[in-house]
């Protein structure tokens, strides 16, 4: 057995452990999955954005080559569904959502009907011959208009389309806002976007011949999707077994209930076969949930220094026809909480309004609600500096939250707590790295030549991990907080983590690793790390809002310190001394201040199953499993910087530069953090200026339906980024770690927005929209430069 | 029956071994990889010739197999990541993904290693702007390609540079 490590890992930069099949090419998707007699599903999707459903005509489907069954959603009414959301915020009023259409359409893409054959090509061909009427109704995409009178009604129970209303408030606005120097404006637009993971939806349910349904799944939350299906469907969870093998891209779009989930394991049992299910790229523009699609009416009080007094936001939040998963809390709970950002303002007045439209569901993408909260904060301090002409630098510095005050509740809140930061620490680092007076005096100087460069600062904060379980109960959202960990020691004193945390290319097999190692003393070849399945992992909740380190990775650790407290009294009976006299380090248990042999960990461990020296009363074995429930919610933080050249002539944006300085507290893995920044930041970027879906207004149809005309970015489109890191560990878990998924698509779309319009300052342009494409810059330019008579 | 169900037979090589298979007229290469010869580390990412998931080589170059219907690769020589790596040694530009952390999912990562492959054969010491041109064909949206760019790089340093 190889000695164990002399060195800590966590904070090691390890290569994966993953890495090898998936490079050589013999990773397991759910698409890679092929079963006997294996049947497939296609679903026939409304080409309407709202319309009445008439006849559907099923004959001609039903009698092509290879077809096994055809339905319309008539006939699973009442037998499976309604969907119903996992978060739904107090008060709101939830629309019913059946699995496939039955009266009535409300978005492209929902399903109508569905045809099983035995090829995936005559499923395709059977659904092109299924004949519906439509009597085809006025449609509402925007949730500006959705929300006006006489704008077309999505659901009976749903008035004025909304479905939620959120306040939040502290201090009082209404009086800094008579007395402030300066009360100012702005409505800004957070884009919709396509989370688009480079693997679309897949699912494969199988029955079993012991009466049991396995569900392979790309799923983000295994054992919430057991339950779901289970609910939904009516399978006894117990018999369900959900597993989710390799996962090509969550961010946030594979953590829902999505309909085609509830029918392959329905159909597969109606048949008594394997179904399967794929989801096409452009189906999945149509099927699969889209992030943010928010509009913000923003107002901010300040004095002539630039103290900002207070702060009032208006939100509506689109979450297209029906509410998702977790949609009613995330323009509200995860949005409107969050729009004071890095910044003390203890006058603050917040209402968001959930608004349903004709329009693909929208729900989390990678930030989900704190990129939108981030954007007000920062947008509106950026306009307080370009308002009184003042460095946005010092603006952002006059204004930050003090290492004093941690942890600090903004404005008096009950629900956000940020546990520790430390602001001016990361701006000061991150102006160093970027050179930023050098580049500043830079930008000034060339503006003479009729080069427009510009600097943009962003910075962030948020909460990670929604916990604790009684917290989430008040803000309606149906699950806990916790995350559940078995680690399971062999004979030979090697290890098998069982870890209720889903990894879609995140690196837990290496980053769980290390945390256990740490603990265990034993080297991280002699550590197994086994995800995705309700069958062999015991409990979980799965990875989402940067949770997989802080809850899950505290759920190994606090686990191994299990093993290690057991193993330790099976020590002190086989050296035959007082536990309380043994000692854990290098991997063997020792009596310091003795010449007593010290035994090893792999000596114990056979010891704990041979059974045959243990204390008395003590069970034999070496496994410990927990659920480990946090006490709070790390925050992590940070401050980004971009530096971009705008073309005026073309609207092209040039990155030059791009410095992010992230405090995700205690790094795990500074190589696979740095690759969650590089990634996140680049969505973030993406959402700048590149990404936007697009429907048209009058009839609802969705104009950007495939990879051809939704711009996700390529490696010519994006810099180099440069990732940083400040520590400061978080109180509110025993490894510190704070989270770190998120961060990236947080900071980048408001850091790249401040870069351009600081480029495009000596215009005098103060505002510009997302994305920042050509045609928009130019457009600008142009407008402000007929306005100057230029 | 339409013209599109009929079956024909294609002969080619594929990683070195030779295949007969019976395709229908309409079917896309990348779907005869995977499913009739089981070779799934060749993906499907888009259904519209985008991202460059299902990225193969014939007869030298790296083509989409998306973009190529089956019955075309007649006589061909196929090489798929599989073919990379026989045993359990990755081959270079494998090695340096791994070395450099240039993958996250995995999902891009066959079809990017093919494109990567192509680019060192056409520039064996290329710049960094001629690695993201290089690569312009193939989408991840995990790495942010930052790290894919500096495996590539670390690769060309080896060659001569230019
Ligand atoms: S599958 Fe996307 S390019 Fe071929
Ligand atoms: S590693 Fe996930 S898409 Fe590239």
């Amino acid at each position: 057995m190889s000695q164990a490590p002399a060195i800590r890992q966590i904070g090691q930069p390890l290569r994966r452990r993953e890495d090898f099949k998936l490079l050589a090419g013999k990773g397991r998707y759910v698409d890679d999955i092929k079963l006997p007699g294996m049947l497939h599903m296609a679903v026939l999707r409304s080409p309407h954005a709202h319309a009445r459903i008439g006849r559907v005509d099923l004959s001609a489907a039903r009698s092509a080559p290879g077809v096994r069954l055809a339905l319309s959603g008539q006939a699973l009414d009442g037998k499976i569904g309604p969907i119903r959301p996992n978060w739904i915020i107090p008060g709101s009023k939830v629309p019913s959502r059946p699995v496939i259409a039955i009266d009535r359409v409300r978005f492209v893409g929902e399903c109508v009907a569905l045809v099983v054959a035995e090829t995936l090509a005559e499923a395709y061909d059977a659904v092109g011959l299924i004949d519906v009427d439509y009597e085809v109704l006025p449609a509402v995409t925007d949730e500006e208009v959705a929300v006006r009178d006489g704008a077309p009604q999505l659901h009976d129970n749903v008035p004025g389309n909304i479905t939620t209303i959120y306040k939040v408030r502290g201090g009082d606005y209404q009086k800094v806002s008579r007395e402030a120097d300066h009360v100012i404006g702005l409505r800004v637009v957070n884009n919709r976007l396509i989370p688009t993971c480079m693997e679309t939806r897949a699912i494969v349910a199988a029955p079993e011949l012991d009466g049991t349904l396995t569900v392979y799944i790309g799923s983000q939350v295994p054992h919430m999707h057991r339950r779901w299906i289970a609910e939904t469907v009516g399978i006894p969870e117990h018999q369900l077994r959900v597993v989710a093998p390799d996962i090509g891209g969550g961010f946030g779009a594979k953590m829902h209930l999505y309909s085609e989930d509830l029918l392959c394991p329905y159909l597969a049992r109606e048949l008594g076969a394997p179904v399967k299910w794929w989801e096409s790229r452009s189906e999945s523009h149509q099927s699969t949930s889209h992030g943010r699609a928010h509009t913000e009416r923003i107002e901010v009080a300040f004095t002539n220094e630039g103290k900002i007094l207070g702060l009032k936001v208006e939100t509506l939040g689109n979450v297209g026809a029906y509410l998702s998963n977790m949609a009613s809390g995330g323009p509200t709970v995860n949005t409107v909480n969050f729009g004071t950002g890095t910044y003390k303002i203890d006058n603050y007045e917040a209402i968001s309004r959930v608004v349903v439209t004709n329009t693909v569901p929208v729900d989390a993408y990678r930030g989900y609600g704190r990129p939108e909260g981030a954007y007000i904060a920062e947008r509106a301090i950026d306009a307080v500096a370009r308002h009184l002409k003042l460095d946005q630098v010092e603006v952002r510095r006059k204004n930050f939250v003090q290492p004093a005050e941690f942890p600090y509740r903004p404005y008096g809140s009950m629900g956000v707590m940020y546990d520790s930061g430390n602001y001016q620490g990361l701006l000061d680092k991150a102006l160093a790295a970027f050179d930023y007076d050098r580049r500043r005096s830079e930008c000034e100087a060339l503006r003479g030549s009729g080069i427009y460069r510009g600097i943009g600062v962003a910075a962030y904060t948020h909460m990670c991990g929604m916990a604790p379980s009684r917290r989430l109960a008040v803000s309606g959202f149906d699950r806990g907080g916790w995350e559940s960990a078995r680690v399971s020691i062999d004979s030979s004193g090697r290890a098998t983590i069982y870890s209720g945390s889903m990894s879609q290319g995140q690196g837990h097999i290496t980053s769980l690793s290390q945390i256990a190692a740490d603990v265990l003393q034993i080297p991280i070849e002699n550590i197994e790390v086994v995800q995705g399945d309700t069958r062999q992992v015991q409990a979980g909740h799965g990875t989402f809002n940067s949770r997989s380190m802080a809850v899950g990775g505290s759920s190994v650790h606090v686990s191994s310190q299990r093993i290690v407290a057991k193993a330790k009294k099976i020590a002190a009976s086989m050296l035959e001394v007082d536990e309380k006299d043994v000692s854990y380090s290098a991997g063997a248990f020792s009596v310091p201040g003795t010449d007593i042999p010290p035994v090893t960990f792999s000596k114990v461990a056979r010891m704990a199953y041979v059974g045959h020296k243990l204390p008395d009363r003590l069970e034999p074995g070496l496994d410990e499993t927990v659920f480990y429930d946090p006490t709070g919610m790390g925050s992590p933080s940070g401050v980004h910087l971009a530096y971009v050249e705008v073309d005026p002539e073309t609207g092209i944006v040039d990155i030059l530069d791009y410095v992010a300085v992230d405090d995700v507290g205690t790094l795990i893995n500074p190589r696979l953090a740095a690759g969650q920044i590089h990634g996140g930041v680049v969505q973030g970027i993406a959402q700048a200026l590149y990404e936007e879906v697009s429907y048209d207004a009058d009839n609802g149809q969705l104009l950007t339906g495939s990879l051809l005309d939704y711009a996700v970015p390529r490696a010519e489109h994006v810099p180099n980024i440069r990732s940083l890191f400040q520590e400061t560990p978080s109180p509110t878990n025993p490894i510190g770690v704070k989270g770190i998924g998120e961060s990236g698509s947080i900071a980048a779309p408001p850091c790249m927005v401040h870069a351009v319009l600081d480029a495009v300052s000596p215009f005098g342009i103060t505002h510009l929209d997302m994305p920042l494409t050509p045609p928009r810059i130019w457009a600008a330019v142009q407008e402000a430069r007929k306005g100057a008579g230029q | 029956m339409s013209t599109r169900e009929e079956r024909h037979t294609v002969t080619f090589e594929i990683n070195g071994a030779r295949k007969t298979v019976a395709a229908e007229a309409r079917r896309l290469l990348v779907h005869l990889i995977r499913e009739d010869l089981g070779l799934t580390g060749t993906h499907v990412g888009c259904d519209t010739s985008q991202c460059g998931a299902c990225t193969v080589e014939i007869d030298g170059l790296a083509v989409k197999s998306c973009t190529v219907l089956a019955v075309s690769a007649e006589g061909a020589s196929i090489t798929t990541i599989e073919g990379l790596t026989p045993g359990t040694d990755l081959d270079p530009i494998q090695a340096a993904f791994h070395e450099h952390h240039a993958l996250q999912c995995g999902f891009c990562t066959p079809g990017m290693v093919m494109s990567v492959r192509q680019l060192l054969k056409d520039q064996p010491a290329p710049s960094e702007h001629d690695i993201r041109r290089g690569l312009a064909g193939n989408i991840c949206r995990c790495t942010g390609y930052h790290n894919i760019v500096r495996a590539v790089e670390s690769l060309a340093s080896k060659g001569e540079q230019s």
